[in-house]
């Protein structure tokens, strides 16, 4: 109710005022037309009466002095022609001092003065000193701003600046630097004074009002920008040393805040380079409210900016030691300002990290420097919990990524993970995430053991579970994620000497080991492929390293192999230890190490017995060992019998019977291999051969008793390609007569009531006819041995 | 402040500029106290107005209300080329009147011509020239200090128009014309033609008489600091003790302490009137200027300017026992005023001359 009233009235006043003002203007226009000098004073004082109030806010102010602004540059004109009015400026300067009422008499002062320094007829220099010693006389806070305000307004264009009209005979821009300094202090004064105005419980009121102010007394430093006579060297020794005396000195949080950010924002960035220890130097003894970290990384940030520019100006970066400097001051200025909140002085250090980043690239000293900084700053406190705390560090993290598209470089920063450290498990995930991310999109390669150290120990959230954190609130889709992640980055772990290689693996082992169960089928393949490839690059020089003294021999990967995979039973996952461990003797047979592959072999057959139970599951076991076995040709004959011999036992020992026959028909590669020294047992093949056939009968008879109708003839036609590949490939135990056998049996069952025909067995059937016809015609060596073959 | 500086530029051509006044301030009279090192709040008392018309009404212009019986008109020697200054008369009206100084010779022509040709017998004809002064409490009573007689004519009738040249030559002028509250000094040439009983018939002249001092060889400035113990302390300082009439005084106010929170500050041109002697003494005060000076609170450490034009202001050379019957001091009163319209002040005697003017 008060308040609402408060407004009212004040809108009333203002009301009043403006009444006031078009009330005294009408006679003042009217004294200006008929050129009567001595009316236009009463009412132009008369006018300027209203702004003497004291019960408008600093806005209504404005509004009323808007208008007795505009009234004031009518006046002005009416000054300027001396015809009209036949008084001499000089005479004019001393009648408006007559004025009874100090408010008006200065309005009407420094409005006659700006004509006076048009008309030369005084040195610009005193015109302007008188002024600003003579507005003086009003200390009220709000009317002195606007005063002298419109003081700085009118005699913006006057000022005696380098090449300025009013330079000159004693006139120099000092005059205009020292005019606009002086007028600048004693509004500031006023500004801050303003704070004292009124009851402590409008305080908030008030800040909000002298807010509104601000830019009149900001107005002062742009004006001083402008002046072109303000080169470097005047800056630094006046204009600088001045303005910072005023802000430092005036104690007051709100006016020190804004200047620092208008010093910052108005003067061109090299002569803030050039004057960093005098600017910063004031920072520490600014009030601790002071708000300085944004100070601060404005200036940072237009210093980067500028040093963004253009090459060229990096050298001056160097030469005044800018970082060393900024460096110190936020270092103060965070011992200075005990209360400042942590995130206020992570974010001074992202903005000198972004600093240090852009204009110097090459110095990573510098960025462990603000790193380590950082750790300082945090060590002692608790995990990070506020999370504008955690965005920050993240930021924090970011910024030397971005910048060097390389984690490599940030891998060197000692300081790095201690600052990862201190953040919570969230945060510690995404970060570990924004790294992986970043090596992935650079391409990064990490090439020795100790940066991979150091790079599993920064992703270590990923790689393990840490400790106080519950794992019931993973979200299964991320889980993955990240470990796929984790999963290609162990790709981008690389390097051309084995030993170091060697190392890396090594490395890489000791971190995923601590992992875990669900981690280890994401980990373990990327690291086993990894090693393999080690082997194989190692198998290729093998002839060049000889000796015992080599560190990484196969062998040795072999048997890190091994314990890796094994590792996999706690998962368990026998499945994937079995396709790594046929991987392996794969790769050990290719290194000819025929105890090694055996092993593996013999690992890969113990798994298939103890822990592969799922039908599928052993389907597609059988057929990976048949696979790899049948490209193995390390094995001695006794060995390979052995080997094969388990591998058919097992494959006529599945579940169903077309699995079987599958598996049995894929056994007859085993013995017969098509190289130039490979195994050829046309014996064994047909007896494989053979007996999935009968497997395949038996399968169609107990489809025919269990369904009443025969099945497809599927087998059959599988069995026949066989077959004929072997045919081609020259087994003397596989004749012609075999084959003619096979399709007249295809084609009895085929026309036989009982089979359900199936089109696709059919057009299998159709097509492998098709390619005997065509075998036939076309002749040659093949088309005899074809022919025979009647269809 | 470099108030040389600030003097060299500021001390411009007057011309005819006081004929073009704007006064914006109101008047105001406050009483005082004379205790001169302390600044105390007093109260204000009822202003009197400078505008105060007086009743009396001399002899002659009762004689005067019957119809003359003769035109009597004066006329100067140099009436063309002497400068003529405004004049307030009475009856509050105002007429332009010749000015002199001391030591000049006052010389003119009188001319008399009866109404309508009637004769006019009388028993001589004299022209007076008069320096008087009448003070309030005793009206219509004129106390000449100055009184010199030339003899016309002789006794005789007048049939028609005459005229009679007259000089007072190198007459000594000592005072001023002066108008105040409780006196007035002045001078005038009276024509008397003595007719005995039927009443002579008396005419008047005035004239003002300003004179000329050169200025001060000694001029100290007024530097002086008061204030009341922990509450204010202040320092001020008047670049001049002695000022003449179109003077600017300069000067400045610094703030020492300030604990109380003031409003605005005001100078004051005070003009003290003291007339008569031992206990009959009656002193008038008034404010002939009230000049603001600063608006708002100031802290410690501020200085505020003072310049004020003294030529708006309708002063006069500061009079020194005028023949014993008569004072007028000048006063520069410092006034500040805080939130509560308490006022605080301290009064200063400035000395005031009239220099000659140079055009």
């Amino acid at each position: 109710m008060m308040i609402s009233n408060g407004i009212e009235d004040e809108e009333k006043w203002l009301a009043e005022g403006i009444a006031g003002i078009q009330h005294n203007a009408f006679y003042l226009h009217r004294a200006l037309d008929s050129n009567n000098l001595r009316e236009a004073l009463k009412y132009s004082a008369l006018l300027l009466s209203e702004l003497r109030t004291s019960r408008l806010s600093p806005h209504k102010y404005y509004e009323l002095y808007m208008r007795a602004f505009d009234e004031l540059r009518r006046l002005e004109m009416f000054f300027k022609d001396e015809n009209r009015h036949g008084c001499s400026v000089v005479d004019l300067y001393e009648l408006v001092q007559h004025a009874g009422n100090i408010l008006p008499r200065l309005y009407l002062l420094c409005t006659v003065g700006s004509v006076y320094i048009k008309s030369k007829e005084a040195p610009a220099k005193d015109v302007l000193k008188d002024l600003v010693e003579m507005c003086r006389g009003v200390q009220h806070p709000v009317r002195g701003l606007f005063l002298r305000s419109y003081l700085a307004q009118i005699s913006r264009d006057e000022l005696p600046d380098i090449a300025s009209e009013y330079e000159g005979e004693g006139d120099t821009f000092m005059d205009a630097v020292e005019f606009v300094l002086q007028n600048f202090a004693e509004m500031n004064k006023l500004w801050v004074r303003m704070q004292h105005q009124g009851p402590l419980r409008e305080r908030e009121k008030l800040d909000k009002e002298r807010n509104e102010l601000r830019d009149l007394v900001g107005k002062n430093l742009h004006v001083l920008s402008q002046i072109e006579g303000v080169d470097l060297e005047i800056y630094r020794d006046t204009v600088l040393p001045r303005v910072l005396e005023q802000v430092v000195n005036c104690k007051d949080e709100l006016a020190q805040y804004y200047l620092m950010d208008c010093i910052i924002q108005v003067f061109p960035d090299e002569y803030h380079l050039q004057t960093l220890e005098t600017l910063l130097g004031a920072c520490p003894q600014l009030q601790s409210a002071v708000d300085i970290k944004t100070v601060l990384s404005r200036l940072m940030e237009r210093l980067s900016n500028y040093a963004a520019s253009s090459p060229e100006v990096l050298p001056e970066f160097l030469q005044v030691e800018a970082f060393t400097k900024l460096s110190n001051a936020i270092g103060k200025v965070i011992e200075a300002q005990v209360d400042m909140p942590i995130v206020g002085a992570i974010t001074l250090y992202v903005s000198l990290l972004t600093f240090t980043l852009h204009v110097h690239p090459d110095r990573l000293d510098y960025v462990d420097q603000v790193l380590g900084a950082c750790v300082k700053k945090l060590s002692g406190k608790a995990k990070l919990e506020d999370s504008r705390v955690t965005k920050q560090v993240v930021a924090l993290l970011s910024a030397p990524l971005d910048k060097y598209n390389d984690i490599v470089t940030a891998l060197t920063l000692s300081n790095y993970p201690r600052v990862m450290d201190h953040l919570d498990a969230a945060t510690n995930k995404v970060m570990a995430m924004v790294i992986i991310q970043s090596i992935m999109k650079n391409n990064t390669c990490v090439s020795t053991s100790d940066k991979v150290e150091v790079l599993f120990e920064l992703i270590k959230g990923l790689i393990k579970d840490i400790e106080g954190t519950s794992t019931d609130e993973l979200d299964e889709e991320d889980f993955k994620e990240e470990q796929n992640s984790v999963a290609r980055l162990m790709h981008m772990l690389y390097n051309d000497d084995p030993e170091e290689m060697l190392k890396i693996i090594n490395t890489v082992w000791k971190h995923i080991m601590a992992g875990g169960p669900k981690r280890l089928p994401f980990t373990v393949p990327p690291l086993v492929f990894s090693a393999l490839k080690l082997v194989r690059r190692l198998q290729v020089q093998d002839g060049d390293v000889a000796g015992e003294e080599v560190p990484a021999t196969p062998k040795k990967i072999f048997q890190l192999l091994n314990q890796i995979i094994e590792a996999l039973s706690v998962v368990p996952s026998p499945e994937l230890a079995l396709r790594l461990y046929l991987q392996c003797a794969e790769a050990a047979n290719d290194c000819d190490l025929e105890p090694v592959a055996y092993e593996f072999f013999t690992q890969a057959f113990v798994l298939y017995e103890e822990e592969v139970a799922d039908s599928k599951a052993q389907v597609t076991a059988i057929h990976l060992i048949i696979g790899t076995l049948q490209r193995m040709n390390v094995f001695g004959i006794e060995n390979r019998d052995t080997l094969t011999h388990k591998a058919t036992g097992y494959s006529a020992k599945l579940l169903k019977k077309p699995d079987q026959c599958r598996a049995v028909y894929a056994c007859s590669h085993l013995f017969w291999v098509d190289d130039q020294d490979g195994t050829k047992d046309g014996e064994r093949v047909l007896l494989c051969l053979k007996r999935s056939l009968r497997i395949a009968n038996a399968a169609q008879q107990m489809v025919n008793v269990t369904r009443g109708s025969s099945g497809p003839v599927t087998l059959f036609v599988e069995i026949l390609n066989k077959y004929l590949y072997f045919f081609e490939k020259g087994s003397p135990q596989i004749t012609g007569a075999a084959i003619q056998g096979l399709i007249e049996l295809i084609k009895t069952e085929m026309q036989s009531d009982s089979t359900t025909s199936n089109p696709a067995s059919d057009a299998f059937f159709a097509s492998t006819l098709r390619y005997i016809r065509f075998q036939k015609q076309k002749g040659g060596a093949m088309g005899e041995k074809y022919d025979p073959i009647k269809l | 402040m470099d108030w040389a500086g600030l003097l060299g530029w500021v001390s411009i051509g007057l011309g005819d500029l006081d004929l073009i006044k704007f006064l914006f301030f109101q008047f105001g009279a406050v009483d005082f106290r004379s205790d001169p090192n302390s600044l105390s709040p007093v109260s204000v008392f009822p202003i009197r107005g400078l505008d105060w018309i007086r009743l009396c009404i001399a002899m002659n212009y009762i004689i005067g209300a019957f119809k003359p019986a003769c035109h009597i008109s004066f006329t100067f020697f140099d009436g063309k080329s002497r400068k003529q200054v405004p004049s307030k008369k009475e009856n509050g009206q105002t007429l332009m009147v010749p000015l002199f100084q001391s030591q000049e010779n006052i010389v003119g022509k009188i001319s008399i011509e009866p109404v309508s040709g009637k004769k006019v017998e009388h028993n001589g004809i004299k022209v007076e020239l008069l320096g008087q002064i009448e003070m309030y409490f005793d009206k219509g009573n004129f106390y000449d200090f100055t009184s010199l007689v030339r003899e016309l004519d002789v006794p005789g009738e007048l049939y028609e128009r005459k005229t009679y040249p007259f000089e007072f030559s190198t007459v000594e002028m000592p005072y001023e014309t002066y108008n105040g509250v409780n006196v007035r000094l002045r001078y005038v040439l009276k024509v008397t033609i003595n007719r005995g009983y039927a009443g002579s018939i008396v005419e008047d002249q005035d004239f003002v008489v300003r004179n000329y001092t050169p200025p001060p060889s000694i001029n100290n400035s007024i530097k002086m600091e008061v204030g009341i113990e922990d509450c204010l302390h202040i320092e001020f300082e008047y670049n001049k003790s002695k000022y003449h009439l179109k003077d600017v005084i300069i000067g400045k106010i610094y703030f020492l302490l300030v604990r109380i929170k003031l409003k605005n500050m005001d100078l004051e041109i005070r003009r003290r009137e003291s007339t008569g002697s031992g206990a009959n003494t009656h002193v008038e005060t008034e404010t002939l200027a009230k000049f603001e000076l600063m608006d708002g609170a100031p802290v410690r450490g501020e200085s505020i300017p003072i310049r004020l034009f003294l030529s708006p202001y309708e002063l006069t050379p500061t009079y020194q026992n005028i023949n014993n019957k008569f004072s007028v001091k000048y006063y520069l009163n410092l006034v500040l005023v805080d939130e509560e319209d308490r006022r605080y002040f301290k009064q200063q005697e400035i000395t005031m001359f009239r220099l000659a003017e140079t055009s």
